[in-house]
């Protein structure tokens, strides 16, 4: 066993592990975070994507002892809990429709995040390499690429969705127009 | 899903490092990001009894000018190369490996030693290391020696890193106003390639006056064209300039057969990403 302490979603949390023990699996065996979810077993699908010390990381490909005394965040962090808003890129999810079965969407939602904290005005081509790592089954990805846009404020990416609502939640800096 | 059970140490120093190995011999296995070695493990492929982090060594982290060279530390995560201002002015063939190599997620984890000492045949990085004339510093208990990128690769998944020993640095001669490009054929997104041809050429107006190639997945090393880059130098940068050149390619090599094509397509392959690749770097039309 060895003794872990790290920050997750703004808590300092600190157990003892197995050193093979996976983030993921700590994450949501030990912490209950369940948000984060496993979608396969060669790293390939980005479902379990997190952040660790304010990069994407698959989860399922970090051991636990790794994230020893770093900063995680997960898809239950993202939320402002204290206005009890949705993340603007969880919300432009929600308003394009980004996400089918949604099994891929905490995965989906974090890498976002990471794409558009080092490229806050991608191009189409730039989302959808950014997210190449993500695969999604069910929407053909077309929603999820308009998601990040509108994220991003990009004017016309909501297209027939309510312009108006869509950018309710987010930063005022990020609203285009 | 879940790798055997182990033990686990994260020494500070090389030294510290390289004691662990000493101490655990072949039932050690060093983790640098893990994104190699996590997968083999969790799919119980390997069960090491000991694994060694060099992730709480910070000297292994970085890029820097040497003089003539540019050094790159072996647990410097991909990411942080694909981005170095030193990396991309110096030894841009580099940068433009890292660039679509795996996908974010994995290129924030991912190191540049661990994919070299890796040596996966299909891994992007080896072909720019061989054909930029990298060096190797491999730290063990007897010190450091440096090994060229001739040497480094010996086999399939095997180099000329010993047991006890630990890739510390790569240092790449500087390639300065040399164009660069990676030319990476994939079936699907953020994989390993089929076959890629990695291409520097130094230009003199339109004329190519010294070239660099490298094969991806064309053998079971990372290989050197050594054949093209002769063929090319003093060639006008045009398609019909660089074409009886890049029919040299696959040259003397072995490429493997699988699910993804067989040797005779590789062949091919590398024929025609090396005219890509060539006449990318030189910035031509036509490529
Ligand atoms: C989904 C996915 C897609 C990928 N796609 C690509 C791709 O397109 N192209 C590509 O090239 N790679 C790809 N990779 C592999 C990626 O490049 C890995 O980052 C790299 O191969 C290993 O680097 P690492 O730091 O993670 O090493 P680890 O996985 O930690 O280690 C790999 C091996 O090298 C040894 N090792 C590591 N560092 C050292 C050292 N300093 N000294 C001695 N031994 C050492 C380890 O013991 C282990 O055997 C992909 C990986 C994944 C999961
Ligand atoms: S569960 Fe981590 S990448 Fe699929
Ligand atoms: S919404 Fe079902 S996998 Fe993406």
């Amino acid at each position: 066993m060895a003794r872990i302490t790290l920050k997750v979603d703004g808590s300092t949390v600190s157990d003892d592990v197995e050193p093979r023990m996976l983030l993921v699996q700590y994450l949501r065996e030990k912490l209950g975070k369940t948000g984060t979810v496993i979608g396969c077993d060669t790293s390939n699908c980005g479902a379990c994507t997190v952040h660790l010390d304010g990069t994407s990381v698959k989860s399922c490909n970090v051991l636990a002892v790794q994230a020893d005394g770093r900063e995680v965040t997960t898809i239950e962090g993202l939320a402002d809990t204290v206005d009890d808003e949705l993340h603007p890129v969880q919300e432009a999810f929600r308003e394009c429709r980004g996400l089918q079965c949604g099994f891929c969407t905490p995965g989906m939602i974090m890498q976002s995040v990471d794409l558009l904290k080092d490229n806050p005005d991608p191009s189409e081509e730039e989302i959808r390499l950014g997210l190449e790592g993500n695969l999604c089954r069910c929407t053909g990805y077309h929603n999820i690429v308009k998601a990040v846009q509108q994220a991003a404020g990009q004017s016309g990416a909501a297209g027939r969705h309510r312009a108006g609502a869509t950018t309710a939640g987010a930063p005022a800096e990020e609203v285009a127009e | 899903m879940i790798p055997a059970a182990f033990d686990y140490v994260a020494p500070t120093s090389v030294e510290d490092a390289v004691a662990a190995l000493a101490q655990h011999g072949d039932e050690a296995k060093i983790i640098a990001g893990g994104q190699s070695l996590l997968p083999v493990l969790r799919m119980r492929l390997n069960a090491p009894e000991m694994v060694i982090d060099l992730g709480r060594i910070d000297t292994l982290r970085g890029v820097r000018d040497d003089g003539d060279a540019i050094v790159i530390g072996a647990m410097t995560p991909h990411s942080v190369v694909g981005s170095d201002p030193l990396v991309a002015q110096h030894a841009g063939l580099v940068a433009a490996a890292v660039e679509h190599l795996a996908d974010a997620q994995v290129r924030h984890r991912g190191t540049f030693g661990g994919a070299l000492a890796h040596a996966d045949p299909a891994g992007d990085l080896g072909a720019p290391a061989r054909a930029l004339g990298a060096e190797f510093a491999i730290a063990g208990s007897g010190g450091t020696r440096t090994v060229s990128a001739d040497d480094f690769f010996v086999d399939l998944f095997e180099t000329a890193i010993g047991e006890d020993e630990i890739l510390t640095e790569v240092r790449i001669p500087k390639h300065t106003g040399w164009g660069s490009h990676y030319e990476k054929f994939v079936r699907v997104a953020h994989q390993w390639p089929i076959v890629a041809v990695a291409a520097s050429v130094r230009m003199e107006g339109g004329t190519i006056a010294e070239a660099r190639v490298g094969l991806t997945n064309m053998g079971s090393t990372p290989l050197r064209a050594r054949q093209v880059e002769d063929a090319l130098a003093g060639q006008p940068a045009t398609p019909d300039g660089v074409r009886a050149a890049a029919e040299l390619a696959a040259d003397g090599t072995e490429p493997p057969s699988d699910l993804n094509g067989d040797a005779g397509y590789r062949r091919h392959l590398a024929r025609v990403l090396t005219r890509r690749a060539v006449l990318a770097a030189a910035g031509a039309d036509g490529a």
